[in-house]
């Protein structure tokens, strides 16, 4: 007997959770799970944001694909080039096909500076540089390290970007890295974003407001970037607001994988339009959608992956029998914050449900405070990388479950 | 004040209620509020493309889809809505303010 075909296409955060979860919860003899992905190599993103300040070195945020995913489970390493659903066909680079009964879309969502005029110009890896690509935390780690003074300029270019708190994470890492190695005196520190205020939702934003101004790190708000301005190294919004950067850290634009758009699937970000509580591909009904790769109103975090797996693996199950998807999503997320000092905040809020102080039971590590900036909070975040590693990709139980 | 303001309800932020009670009228002196003193044909293209997409999806386009979907370079929307094209037009458009992201 032929067996039935599952694809997941990319296999990060949440290729990786599918892998360990449909091979338990699908009869293997029946079905068939593949995996496809461009780089052997994972990255453990979360990883990126310590790498700039020398807090964690290169080789800690990288493992082998091979070794993550589940064995159970066929592993292509190419690259996709486009997906034919009225064939169920998913095509690769080399032009050959691999046929699928149900798809899972996880291919997230990567850098794209090349949308805005000048980022990627003379001073792309001299004077700018991104923290989101391993390649770009990496060669930005000697630019710190360098930086006896003048304006560094903390940059977001357009929402929605993945996990949204980093680029403050990094700001407020920034003020206490040049405190401890002396140069603060003589760094200006700017927070330059695209939204009204430093965060997206109102509660959370007056905290992160304040932890600016006590930081004395200037915010800049509603700013649109048209370019990079390479000769001035100024950056100019399209109210022709100008902001002059020493060393320019930004977040370009995030896009989903353009293959999404080749395929003419995406929307103008290259995100799959996907039905935000059953996680559904809105125009497919063999086609479900998990992680960055998603339109959903929710933040694109790794720990987010976990709440919609369950959710997904589900209404999977419940489309095979033919029955209705009764798994709903709800927009769950949390996220530690850094702040510095070896400190940090955790929010937790979902579709419904505005970020809020309280407290947080978390198994075994003990109740964290909500919004608050604590030590044992920033203990938390540093487990996190343990947590990702050894439980979240392996699409184990997480203490943080609620 | 007209009546045709009169009876037509706002939210805290002076977004119309119900997109169903706009009219053309409404958004000139909407428009005139925000410093637009001459409202084009121009500014009614952006403003009905707006429109269309919030009756379709609940929700208005964000700039970029203004840009990539509807075809009105940024450059231009800026100089059409200044300050701030996206909330704005919105609001001119007489449709929610729009989200952002999270
Ligand atoms: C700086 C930074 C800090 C972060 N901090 C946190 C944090 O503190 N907490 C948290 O929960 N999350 C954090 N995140 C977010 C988290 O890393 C992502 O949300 C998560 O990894 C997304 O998982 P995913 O499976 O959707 O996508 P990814 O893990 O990005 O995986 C996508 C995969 O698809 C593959 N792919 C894409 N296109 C193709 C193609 N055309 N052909 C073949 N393969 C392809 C890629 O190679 C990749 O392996 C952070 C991210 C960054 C960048």
């Amino acid at each position: 007997m032929n067996k039935k075909q599952i694809i997941i296409l990319g296999g990060g955060t949440a290729g990786n959770i599918f892998s360990h979860k449909l091979v338990k919860s699908l009869n293997t003899d029946e079905w068939e799970i593949t995996v496809i992905d461009r780089s052997p190599i994972h990255y453990y993103q979360p990883g990126f944001l310590f790498i700039p300040f020398g807090i964690y070195r290169p080789e800690d945020v990288v493992k082998n694909k091979s070794e993550l995913l589940h064995p159970n489970v066929n592993q292509v390493f190419s690259e996709i080039d486009r997906i034919v659903p009225q064939e169920n066909n998913v095509y690769l680079e080399n032009g050959s096909a691999l046929k699928y009964d149900y798809l899972i879309i996880s291919t997230g969502v990567d850098i794209a500076p090349d949308e805005v005029e000048g980022m990627k110009g003379d001073l792309w890896g001299l004077q700018v540089f991104d923290f989101y690509s391993f390649d770009g935390a990496v060669s930005l780690q000697m630019a710190m390290k360098n930086f006896k003074g003048g304006n560094l300029v903390v940059h977001v270019t357009e929402m929605p970007i993945k996990c949204p708190v980093a680029p403050l994470e990094f700001a407020f890492l920034s003020d206490y890295y040049f405190k401890r190695n002396g140069y603060r005196p003589e760094v200006n520190i700017h927070y330059v974003t695209p939204l009204p205020e430093a965060f997206t939702k109102p509660e959370a934003a007056k905290v992160f407001g304040n932890f600016l101004l006590n930081k004395n790190i200037k915010i800049h708000t509603d700013f649109n970037i048209a370019a990079v301005d390479n000769e001035n190294k100024n950056i100019i919004s399209w109210d022709e607001r100008e902001i002059p950067f020493d060393l320019l850290v930004t977040v370009p634009t995030n896009m989903g994988s353009e293959f999404i758009g080749r395929s003419g699937m995406g929307d103008e970000l290259n995100l799959m339009p996907t039905n935000q509580a059953t996680l559904k591909a809105r125009n497919f009904d063999n086609i479900f959608v998990a992680g960055d790769a998603t339109d959903i109103p929710t933040s694109k975090a790794g720990s987010v992956i976990h709440y919609q797996a369950e959710v997904i693996v589900q209404n999977l199950i419940s489309k095979i029998k033919n029955n209705p998807l009764n798994a709903k999503f709800d927009g769950h997320t949390n996220c530690f914050i850094e702040t510095g000092n070896e400190k940090a905040i955790l929010i937790d809020f979902d579709y419904e449900n505005d970020p809020t102080r309280g407290r947080f039971p978390i198994h075994g590590l003990g109740p964290m405070s909500l919004l608050k900036e604590t030590r044992i909070n920033h203990l938390g975040k540093m487990a996190f990388k343990w947590l990702y590693w050894n439980r979240i990709i392996k699409g184990k139980d997480i203490p943080f479950s609620s | 004040m007209p009546e045709y303001i009169e009876k037509v309800k706002f939210d805290d932020e002076g977004y119309l209620e119900n997109h169903e009670h706009w009219s053309e009228d409404l958004a000139k002196t909407m428009a005139e509020e925000e410093g637009i003193y001459d409202l084009t044909s121009r500014h009614l293209e952006v403003i009905y493309a707006i429109r269309g997409e919030f009756a379709e999806k609940g929700e208005a386009p964000t700039l970029r889809r203004l840009t990539k979907v509807h075809g009105f370079p940024t450059k231009e929307l800026y100089q059409l809505f200044p300050g701030g094209p996206g909330k704005k037009a919105a609001r001119i458009a007489g449709v929610k303010k729009p989200h952002g992201c999270i």
